[in-house]
């Protein structure tokens, strides 16, 4: 140590303390390396992915190079010229060769209704290449759509690299084709009220675990040990049941032949079964259910350490019991309450299988747009845009919550 | 020093994953069905046999959907080979390069087949309906068409249908007065589609929507639905494996054509080829016909069959005189912009 300590006597102190400093933190980063890569990859690049495929845009770029390029001097107004109609013909006929026509035809059938049709169409009817001059009558021959304005602004829309079509779609906005901000047509404009549904239910199944959760925990933390060791396997129990079977159960008691509904009828209070599954009220029950844990679990531990001698002293200075409980009790609390309210709700906007099964079709939220338009009809860049804004809502919900609610206390082990 | 190491490392990392590869693309034919009752009734008939005759093969269930495909296609690696989809996805899929093209002369030919299950990229699996389902014990006088379906007076109880704009509006349509043939003719209006949803209204509080093909002879079962549209097979088999006394409906029953496609890149192609010849013969398609109600492809497999077994088949000719081909073009060009107005008027 001393003979270390006189070797390097030469270099100055400063400088060695700074490289063991160095040292220390380099050590410290290799670390927790594998944690930051492992996050990188699994967190960071998926979810950059999905925001990258709700604006990019590439199949008309790839499948009508000619035509996209001939549309750059297209100034919007009236028919582009000749030039461009024969662009179009090439492209078609390369495409059709190629078989990747259909690929665009789906990206413009999202801007007009019917040019799958229209393209595919012309595709097939266009059996050569059309002599010089020729192209703009011959296409619109073989389909009308080809003399509207309107399809040609939809191939000019699609021209990418990037494109704000599926971001404003998330939100019912789309572009008319002078390329102005418009609301969409009102019987296609669903996601705000997706949106607002899926918030909705999570607030109601957050303040339903609340309500319920507050009291468990609350027991939980003042139990003598074993009888709340007890208590803590019934809340943990359906942690470790899978989720399909909870939900699955769920239906099999809320079914209008059901175990409530057989029950309440051989009591004689009601005549007809009432309706507790496919809806709103379903999806309620089994979420909260599925969720409850989630709220009681950071309660308990926040309860856990609050002493009892709070309550004695409030009690003893002449407090009522509520009163003690509201000023005393409750504010120790906040950090469980904050942490348990930003879980459950978090988790509850995203929720997927529960509500598809026992919801109707009016209580779907936003998880299952995104899954119908993920696999069943692969318009990925509606689904990531979708993904997007539910990412960009969450994050500043969760902002807002730390900077309204908590101040500047702390959030209970999750910081914002 | 060092530097050998880091090269020794590397080797040493690129063989392992050279080995690694060859033991992916050494891995057994994969086939891919829908599960439940009708993949119970292919092990039997297909997948066992052809396993004897000496190709090693495995079996996985999938839920549909070409996003799967898409992935699993784009994503390299690709641990399925011969997957069983549904005519959008061999339109979807095939359009966007997701399948190998298939060559007919290994699978006997083209003219072996019902011109309508021959594509360039899949050939077909079965063909089956969507029908009127109900129980039977519990409905004292049949119903007779879709418009006894939306007829809550005469028979009460709730409804079943899929969850979707798909199958639900033809559905309405029918239920309205639509001849089959004209279907897709006046749902391609707006005034058509009005009209669909405007029936929808009638009964929008007494339908139970459901999403899986399991679920239908669930809501029958547990009393939950009077009727309920259904794929026929899942009837067939709930009588058959669970005892139930289910009827259905064939008038304006509506059909669709499943095929089975080999998937891009696929490492066993031989195999497949091996495995899609096998299931393509007229006497292995009569056998599945037998274990569970569907048509099939093989232009000979019907002549094979009893008449008892005959009667139920979606191929049959009484069957088919009154059924829709669900168009799958219609629904390519119209599911997005369908799928929201279904929506909007669910939550409405």
């Amino acid at each position: 140590m001393t003979a270390a300590f006189v070797a390097g006597a030469d270099v100055p102190l400063k400088r060695r303390l700074k490289r063991a400093e160095r040292t220390r933190q380099l050590r410290a980063l290799g670390l927790v390396l594998p944690l930051l890569a492992f996050l990188l990859f699994t967190f960071v690049v998926p979810i950059a992915g999905m925001i990258w495929k709700s604006v990019d845009d590439w199949e008309v770029p790839q499948v009508m190079p000619q035509t996209v390029a001939a549309l750059e001097r297209w100034n919007g107004q009236g028919l582009p010229d000749e030039a461009a109609f024969a662009a179009l013909a090439a492209d078609i006929r390369t495409a059709r060769e190629a078989g990747n026509l259909a690929v665009a035809a789906k990206r413009l059938n999202y801007v007009v209704n019917g040019f799958r049709t229209t393209l595919l169409s012309t595709g097939r009817k266009l059996k050569e290449q059309p002599a010089p001059g020729t192209a703009k009558a011959t296409l619109i021959e073989i389909a009308p759509a080809w003399g509207e304005r309107e399809s040609w602004a939809a191939i000019k829309s699609a021209s990418g690299p990037v494109t704000s079509y599926y971001l404003l779609a998330a939100v019912d906005l789309t572009r008319n084709p002078d390329g102005a901000v418009v609301h969409a047509p009102a019987d296609q404009s669903i996601y705000r009220d997706v949106f607002l549904r899926t918030f909705e239910i999570g607030f109601g199944v957050t303040a339903l675990c609340l309500i319920l959760g507050f009291p468990v925990a609350y027991l939980l933390a003042n139990l003598p040990t074993g009888r709340s060791n007890l208590l803590m396997i019934f809340v943990l129990l359906p942690f470790w049941t899978s989720l399909l079977v909870r939900t699955c159960a769920w239906i099999v008691i809320l079914q209008s032949e059901g175990i409530v509904n057989g029950s309440l009828q051989w009591l004689g209070v009601i005549d007809e079964p009432l309706r507790l599954i496919y809806n709103r009220f379903g999806v309620y029950m089994a979420m909260t259910h599925v969720l409850l844990p989630f709220m009681i679990l950071p309660l308990y531990s926040v309860m856990r350490g609050i002493s009892p001698a709070y309550m004695r002293a409030a009690a003893s200075l002449g407090a009522a019991p509520t009163t003690a409980f509201l000023r005393i009790y409750l504010p120790q609390t906040i950090p469980g309450i904050g942490a348990g309210c930003l879980l459950v709700f978090i988790l509850a906007i995203g929720y997927y299988i529960t509500p598809a099964l026992v919801g109707g079709a009016a209580d779907q939220m936003i998880s299952y747009f995104i899954a119908f338009y993920t696999t069943e009809t692969v318009n990925w860049g509606l689904a990531s845009a979708l993904g997007a804004v539910l990412l960009l809502s969450t994050v500043v919900l969760a902002v807002l919550y730390g900077k309204l609610a908590l101040g500047r206390q702390t959030t209970g082990g999750l910081k914002n | 020093m060092s530097k050998i190491k880091v090269a020794l490392g590397f080797a040493a990392t690129f063989t392992a994953l050279t080995a690694l590869s060859s033991a992916a693309s050494a891995r057994d034919l994969t086939v891919v069905s829908w599960g439940g009752a009708y993949q119970d009734v292919q092990k039997k008939v297909y997948f066992e046999p052809f396993k004897a005759t000496g190709t090693p093969m495995n079996d996985e269930s999938w839920d549909g959907g070409v996003g799967v495909l898409r992935a699993k296609v784009q994503g390299g690696a690709s641990t399925w080979d011969v997957v069983q989809v549904e005519s959008e996805e061999l339109a979807l899929g095939c359009d966007e390069g997701l399948y190998e093209k298939l060559n007919y002369s290994k699978i006997g030919g083209e003219d072996a087949y019902l011109p309508a299950t021959v594509n360039a990229c899949g050939v077909g699996a079965i063909v089956y309906d969507f029908v009127l389902g109900y129980d039977k014990d519990k409905l004292k006088d049949a119903p007779k068409s879709w418009a006894d379906f939306f007829d809550t007076k005469k028979f009460p109880g709730k409804r079943g249908l899929r969850q979707g704009a798909k199958t639900t509006l033809e559905i309405a349509l029918m239920a309205d007065g639509v001849a089959p043939a004209d279907v897709y003719k006046v749902l391609g209006t707006e005034a058509g589609v009005e009209r669909a949803f405007k029936k929808l209204d009638t009964i929008k509080n007494d339908i139970v929507w459901w999403k899986a093909g399991a679920q239908p002879p669930q809501l029958l079962a547990s009393g939950e639905v009077a009727m309920t549209s259904v794929y026929n097979g899942r009837i067939d088999a709930a009588n058959k494996k669970e005892n139930k006394n289910f009827g259905m409906v064939w008038n304006g029953a509506l059909y669709t054509i499943d095929s089975w496609v080999i998937l891009k890149g696929s490492p066993n192609q031989e195999a497949a080829y091996k495995f899609l010849n096998f299931v393509g013969k007229a006497e292995n398609q009569a056998k599945l016909s037998e274990g569970i109600a569907y048509g099939t492809s093989n232009k000979k497999a019907p002549s094979l069959l009893s008449k008892a077994v005959l009667t139920d088949l979606p191929t049959s000719p009484d069957n088919m005189k009154n059924a829709v081909e669900i168009n799958t073009d219609f629904w390519l060009e119209n599911i997005d912009r369908l799928t929201e107005r279904f929506n909007k008027w669910a939550a409405k």
